[in-house]
């Protein structure tokens, strides 16, 4: 099911995830293009997160839970045994529902992920850190504080800060796991202009309860309930023109 | 009405009684204090402060020149408990971390209690494994005459003191969130990277704490280092030298030393030096503790 012709960066062909005995997600067949903002929307459970936390293997620190199906980064199956996990989520980055940065400075947050594959070049890293924090477009307000603690920062600069520490181990693909949803309307803007700056250089997926922000950002959007894809299409086509009942239902505000 | 009167009345019976209990916690704690400085001060009479703190013989009974010197005992304690915590410390940290990162849940909620468990075995009985088992071991692989010597109490002070270790730096790794662990994950680093660049870092107050509360309770330990130190007075020169420490100066002596005499309150002084020493310890670990508490909010 891919409403673009071109090879996906990312996709999943028949998904099915288990928590033990549950299954999360159905069948789930998702393709993600570069330099493409996807985005995945759905009520409360519908496995959503689950679904993006397959794409670079968070699941797998979950005891008692199981994959089936495929997951293809650029073409290749990221299950297959010869794929390093610790490889693929340098690969496919990821920032999360509530800011998570470090106790640590600000800087140290941002250099974590070059230093742990053994970079320690001081000039370098500087470098590192402010491209970074211009791609997160953070450096403004930070410059002077890259020493500051990282919990000294507002919420929504740590959410920018969480993203530029993403950027920093230069990933292919970054998954956005409801970005928005711990912090206020403006710095939720900020972090939106970015995402729309970001997928000019990486594929984007991002999972998201609000629909103006997935109509917004998104290129394409893929409807899921109750772990099964319900829709997937243009993201102006799913709001304007849904194919499917259920999803004429979810966006008009039918249920939610 | 009525009712109301004697729910009222219970109240207050209730918290009288709870601030009684409070009160009387802190009144034999001062008391113990006061005691203990009361019977020790008379020992300074006649004694230095600065030679009974810096001199190495302690020979009160000596028919010729009484000698009150505590610092070999006070060396000997030091390092006794210093080895202890060499020991417990590394391996205590390795245990909770185990536990808290690596352990199947199944087997952390057994083996968490088994361990809190290994806290209430009697101190004599550590002491008497001392003697016929690591002692006879110790002595073994060093070729030395014997293995009553500080490093026997090493070990068992660090097997005494590994419970407390392990249990508050389990609970300080199991408080870092879970998020710093994720985060450290999704940027591709290893759960080796993520257990020691994040998680022993973010839990490392509660770690030090853990550390210095099982140094407490290894360095006020009397029975077992009596039992397996070997008691010797001189200044020891290195692990594998007999010693005898602060605690077990005291628990020899005290039973036999005629009452009120300059060598029965320098008994008591040495139980001040070590009660000096030992609060300072639990103070350390508390402004630890709380600077760490301050940084979570």
């Amino acid at each position: 099911m891919s409403p673009e012709t071109s090879v996906a960066k990312i996709e999943t062909r028949d998904l099915d995830f288990y928590y033990g005995p549950s299954r999360a997600l159905k069948r789930v067949s998702i393709s993600c293009h570069r330099n493409r903002v996807t985005a995945i929307i759905g009520p409360s459970g519908c496995g959503k997160s689950t679904f993006i936390r397959t794409l670079n293997r968070m699941n797998d620190v979950i005891p008692g839970t199981r994959v089936e199906g495929t997951i293809l980064l650029d073409g290749k199956d990221i299950h297959s045994p010869d794929v390093d996990v610790v490889d693929l989520r340098r690969r496919v980055g990821m920032v999360f529902q509530k800011p998570n940065p470090f106790p640590k400075s600000v800087f140290d947050n941002i250099a974590y992920g070059l230093r742990i594959n053994g970079m320690k070049n001081k000039r370098k890293l500087e470098a590192v850190v402010e491209r970074s924090l211009r791609g997160a477009a953070l450096w403004e307000e930070v410059k002077d504080r890259l020493e500051d603690n990282a919990f000294s920062l507002s919420g929504g600069q740590q959410q920018r800060l969480c993203i530029a520490r993403a950027l920093a181990v230069e990933p292919e693909v970054i998954l956005f796991d409801e970005p928005c949803s711990a912090i206020d309307p403006i710095a939720t803007a900020k972090v939106e202009d970015l995402i729309e700056n970001l997928k000019k250089s990486y594929t984007v997926v991002i999972v998201t309860h609000n629909m103006q922000q997935a109509a917004r950002v998104s290129d394409y959007t893929a409807f899921m309930m109750l772990g099964e894809l319900v829709e997937f299409d243009r993201t102006e086509k799913i709001f304007t023109n849904p194919q499917n009942k259920l999803t004429e239902d979810y966006i008009t505000g039918r249920f939610g | 009405m009525r009712k109301n009167k004697r729910r009222n009345f219970r109240e207050a019976a209730i918290r009288a009684f709870f601030f009684t209990c409070g009160i009387l916690a802190v009144l034999v704690l001062l008391g113990i204090f006061a005691t203990l400085l009361s019977t020790a001060i008379p020992a300074f009479r006649e004694i230095r402060p600065s030679e009974f703190l810096l001199k190495t013989n302690w020979d009160p009974t000596s028919p010729e020149k009484a000698e009150y010197g505590i610092l070999s005992m006070v060396v000997s304690t030091l390092m006794v408990t210093g080895g202890a915590l060499l020991l417990a410390v590394p391996i205590g940290i390795g245990v909770a971390a185990y536990l808290s990162d690596v352990a199947h849940w199944r087997v952390r909620e057994i083996l968490k209690p088994v361990v809190e468990i290994l806290a209430g075995i009697p101190s004599v009985v550590v002491g008497f494994l001392g003697i016929v088992l690591f002692g006879p071991a110790i002595a073994k692989v060093f070729h030395t005459g014997h293995g009553l010597n500080a490093a026997n109490g090493s070990v068992l002070l660090a097997i005494m003191a590994l419970p407390t270790i392990i249990s508050i730096s389990e609970d300080a790794l199991s408080a870092v969130p879970a998020a710093y662990g994720e985060a450290s994950l999704a940027l591709g680093a290893s759960r080796w990277q993520t257990l020691v660049r994040v998680k022993l870092p973010a839990g490392l107050s509660g770690i030090i704490a853990a550390g210095m509360l099982g140094m407490g309770r290894a360095i006020g330990e009397t029975m077992t280092v009596l039992m397996a130190t070997g008691n010797a007075r001189s200044f020891p020169h290195g692990f594998l030298d007999s010693v005898r420490t602060m605690t077990s100066g005291i628990a020899i002596e005290l039973g036999e030393v005629p009452y009120y005499t300059t060598h029965y309150y320098a008994l008591f002084a040495i139980g001040l030096v070590l009660f000096v020493m030992t609060f300072l310890v639990n103070m350390a670990a508390d402004v630890v503790l709380r600077k760490y508490q301050e940084k979570e909010r």
